[in-house]
């Protein structure tokens, strides 16, 4: 027989745990007030609204509009604008051409108090307002998601609206030359060849509610209805200025279909109440499982911690780079599922090698034995629930493949439960089959633990 | 060696057991009719939480004047609202159901709020949670959960049978998948006697129950298809065959499902001190799916099988008798 090395059980055991501690606590660093996460723990998951609070509402165009897709990407678009300048960056926004719904879901604003919904709901999905303007004189500035500077509220002489969005008939991104540009054009040629005469040369901004969206320089005066913004840095700039004048020259309003809140005190009891569980249900599997095992009941505890920080690192992400998963309610019971799983697959080896002691083999014969006549178990049964998740991420998640049937739905709730279950049996294939069967054969080398009863035989 | 113990002859008692149960569950069905919940159906709850008591009639009036849709609603104790850190008080949870399949306008949703703060200025009502679903698209996703369910239980009987063709195969895998429909009943007859209404925690429930109760069928056909190879060529007993890898199993089965019932019964009772009533009916239908799983797999799944096997194993010798 080929057996493990010694030293595996302990180099092994190590790892688990410094792996548990840094998904556990993560890794911050601080230099004076500057606080700098390098390693991501429990505490930087992103929780989903069912937990922390917050608002979850569809919308579609009001009194029967039907949409084409470009209006409902323009819809969205406002919406996100709103979302952003609003300081909430950390929302979920869809978007159905085909049914024509938006989605959104965003948790409440740290430093809000009232909770109401009702507000939040039309702050976000009111008909937004474009205009043009002389000058670009604003009042103050702000930092975007995306690290830019946004100019907000017309100042001066910028404070005159020389035209709106209803005179726009359509912006579109294209290629003039070499040079990114957007295409606009007009439904009343005459008021715009007014405004490029008076204004040329000089400047006339564009404005999406509070926000400047751009500041171009008035070149030639336009008498067809059809003017060029130029000076765009790439396609995706082009794309953007698009979709955002379009959202304001949406012919209908939005109209609330759904909707839902949390209170981020019912969230967090929950979650508080849940963490509680955690910590009981884990010491008494492990009471149970080393008082039924012995030494692979004491294996099976310290592969358990590695599966579940292999379960919450593939949650939190981690590294900075990864964003955190969206964790809820459902993810939580697929990770007690896949923990289920894990102590089974201990358990399904365990009962196995005490079998085979107690039929009257050797400790190596058993643990090989053992080790061998119970994988397939294993591995179907674990199997067979992969095969459940990944069909609930398909379904419910990003790819939706029954959309085409059923149209989008608004819980995301249930892809979220797939997920951690699909991490979870795969941590239980590396953790719970790998490195627990590993130690089992290393540490049935150590004289210390060559005793029969710690693998299940019978007292002494 | 330990003594093995006789499933298949006991199986009649099993099968007693577990039609006496749907019967029970299929009258109380009758009686108290399904709920879905407005997930599914679409409508409007609005939660609730306040202090102290008041004249539930009057609130009642109070409510059903803000809107034309009937208006229902339930008041329930909650020890964690009462807590306000100075003084205990009476703590209730309120929850207002509009009968409308339609969504109602955030407008109203405002208006009732603002209605109950300033008629009952002592009261400390606050809004916790609300849902407005707009029915078509309740529906829809109702029928997306069944889709999904009906093709993940496909995909493992294929699986299933292509992984145990040394033992029937397809037998296998449909009398497995006969435990499983044991199961999902087991888990709708709990949401129906306990009246509670059937949501998405039912459709995450199954899928959970699916993925365990498939487990432990698979770690019993395990067994069968490893001594069934012990044997050899040898002329099958499928009832001495079923009993003896069950009895080699049953440990394994019962430790498992207690782990994992202590892990749920823990998320129970945190769930029941703080009154979660979403992770409530997540876990209380979740044991009785663990402890149905656990039972069909051993006293359902595997003594049909053998009744399956016997029965081919029969018309064979018939056809072979015909032959001669």
């Amino acid at each position: 027989m080929k057996r493990v090395a010694k030293p595996v059980f302990f180099i092994l055991a190590i790892l688990i745990l410094v792996l548990s501690y840094f998904a556990t606590f993560g890794l911050h660093t601080q230099y004076g007030d500057i606080d700098t996460t390098i390693i991501k723990g429990i505490g930087d998951i992103r929780w989903g609204i069912d937990i922390r609070g917050g608002v979850e509402a569809t919308f579609k165009p009001a009194d029967g509009v039907d949409a084409t897709d470009e209006e409902i990407e323009a819809a969205k678009a406002i919406i996100e604008t709103r979302l952003v300048s609003s300081n909430i960056t950390d929302y979920e926004l869809y978007a159905d051409p085909s049914s024509n719904r938006i989605i959104v879901r965003f948790p409440w604003k740290e430093d809000e108090t009232e909770f109401d919904a009702k507000s939040a709901i039309e702050e976000i999905s009111a008909t937004a307002e474009l205009t043009f303007r002389p000058g670009n004189s604003y009042t103050s500035t702000d930092i975007n998601a995306e690290g830019e500077t946004v100019y907000k509220t017309p100042k001066g002489d910028t404070e005159t609206v020389l035209m709106d969005g209803s005179n726009v008939e359509s912006a579109q991104a294209g290629l003039d030359g070499t040079e990114y540009v957007v295409q606009l054009k007009l439904k009343d040629a005459s008021v715009f060849q007014d405004i490029t005469t008076k204004y040329l040369n000089q400047v006339v901004s564009i404005w999406l509610d509070d926000e400047m969206i751009t500041a171009p320089t008035v070149s030639a005066t336009v008498t067809n209805g059809e003017a060029v913004i130029n000076g765009m840095k790439n396609a995706e700039e082009a794309q953007n200025l698009a979709t955002k004048i379009n959202a304001g020259a949406l012919p209908f309003k939005l109209e609330t279909t759904s909707f839902g809140s949390v209170s981020p005190t019912l969230g967090e009891s929950a979650l508080v109440a849940m963490a509680y569980a955690a910590v009981v249900a884990l010491i008494f599997m492990a009471i149970f499982l080393i008082v039924m095992y012995r030494l692979p009941g004491f294996i099976a505890v310290i592969t358990l911690l590695g599966q579940l920080s292999l379960s919450v690192v593939a949650v939190s992400g981690f590294f900075t780079v990864i964003p955190s998963f969206t964790m809820t309610l459902p993810g939580i019971a697929g990770m007690i599922l896949s923990i289920g799983m894990g102590a089974d697959a201990n358990i399904i080896t365990a009962e196995r090698i005490r079998e085979e002691i107690r039929a009257g083999k050797t400790i190596d014969g058993a643990v090989i034995a053992g080790t061998k006549g119970s994988f397939w178990a294993i591995f179907d049964g674990n199997v067979t629930v992969i095969i459940v998740s990944i069909i609930l991420m398909l379904v419910f998640g990003p790819v939706n493949i029954l959309s085409g049937i059923f149209g989008p739905s608004t819980t995301g709730t249930i892809y979220s439960f797939g997920y951690t279950l699909l991490v979870g049996v795969i941590a239980n294939f590396v953790m719970g089959v790998g490195a627990s069967r590993l130690m089992v054969k290393s540490a049935s080398g150590i004289k210390l633990f060559r005793k029969k009863w710690l693998f299940g035989g019978a007292g002494k | 060696m330990k003594k093995v113990l006789n499933f298949t002859g006991t199986s009649k008692i099993f099968f007693s057991i577990s039609i006496a149960i749907f019967i029970i569950g299929i009258i109380c069905n009758c009686i108290f009719s399904v709920t879905l919940d407005i997930q599914f159906t679409g409508g409007t709850i609005i939660q609730y939480n306040y202090t102290g008591d008041i004249d539930t009639d009057a609130m009642k009036d109070l409510i059903q004047k803000e809107t034309a849709d009937t208006v229902s609603f339930n008041i329930s104790e909650n020890i964690t609202v009462g807590d306000d850190g100075n003084q205990l008080q009476n703590g209730y949870l309120l929850a207002v159901q509009f009968s409308g399949k339609k969504t109602i306008t955030p407008d109203i949703m405002s208006n009732l709020t603002t209605k109950l703060q300033s008629t009952y200025p002592d009261n400390n009502f606050k809004m916790v949670d609300s849902q407005s679903v707009e029915s078509s698209m309740g529906w829809k996703f109702f029928l997306k959960c069944i889709t999904a369910v009906a093709i993940a239980c496909v995909l493992m009987v294929i699986y299933v049978a292509f992984r145990f063709k040394k033992i029937g195969g397809w037998s296998a895998g449909v009398m497995a998948l006969v435990a499983l429909f044991h199961d999902v009943l087991m888990i709708y007859f709990t949401f129906i006697i306990l009246r509670m209404p059937i949501d998405s925690n039912f459709i995450a429930v199954t899928l959970m129950i699916l993925g365990y109760s498939l487990n432990d069928t698979i770690v019993i056909y395990d067994r069968v298809r490893e001594n069934r190879k012990l044997m050899g060529g040898k002329k099958i007993e499928y009832a001495a065959l079923f009993n003896k890898s069950a009895t080699q199993v049953l440990r394994r089965t019962i430790c498992t499902s207690l782990t994992t019932l202590a892990a749920i019964v823990s998320v129970l009772v945190f769930a029941l001190v703080f009154n979660i009533q979403s992770v409530v009916s997540f876990a209380l239908p979740m044991m009785i799916g663990i402890i149905s799983g656990c039972y069909s797999s051993i006293c359902i799944a595997g003594p049909l099988w053998v009744i399956w096997q016997n029965h081919k194993l029969a018309t064979q010798k018939k056809k072979g008798k015909g032959r001669k």
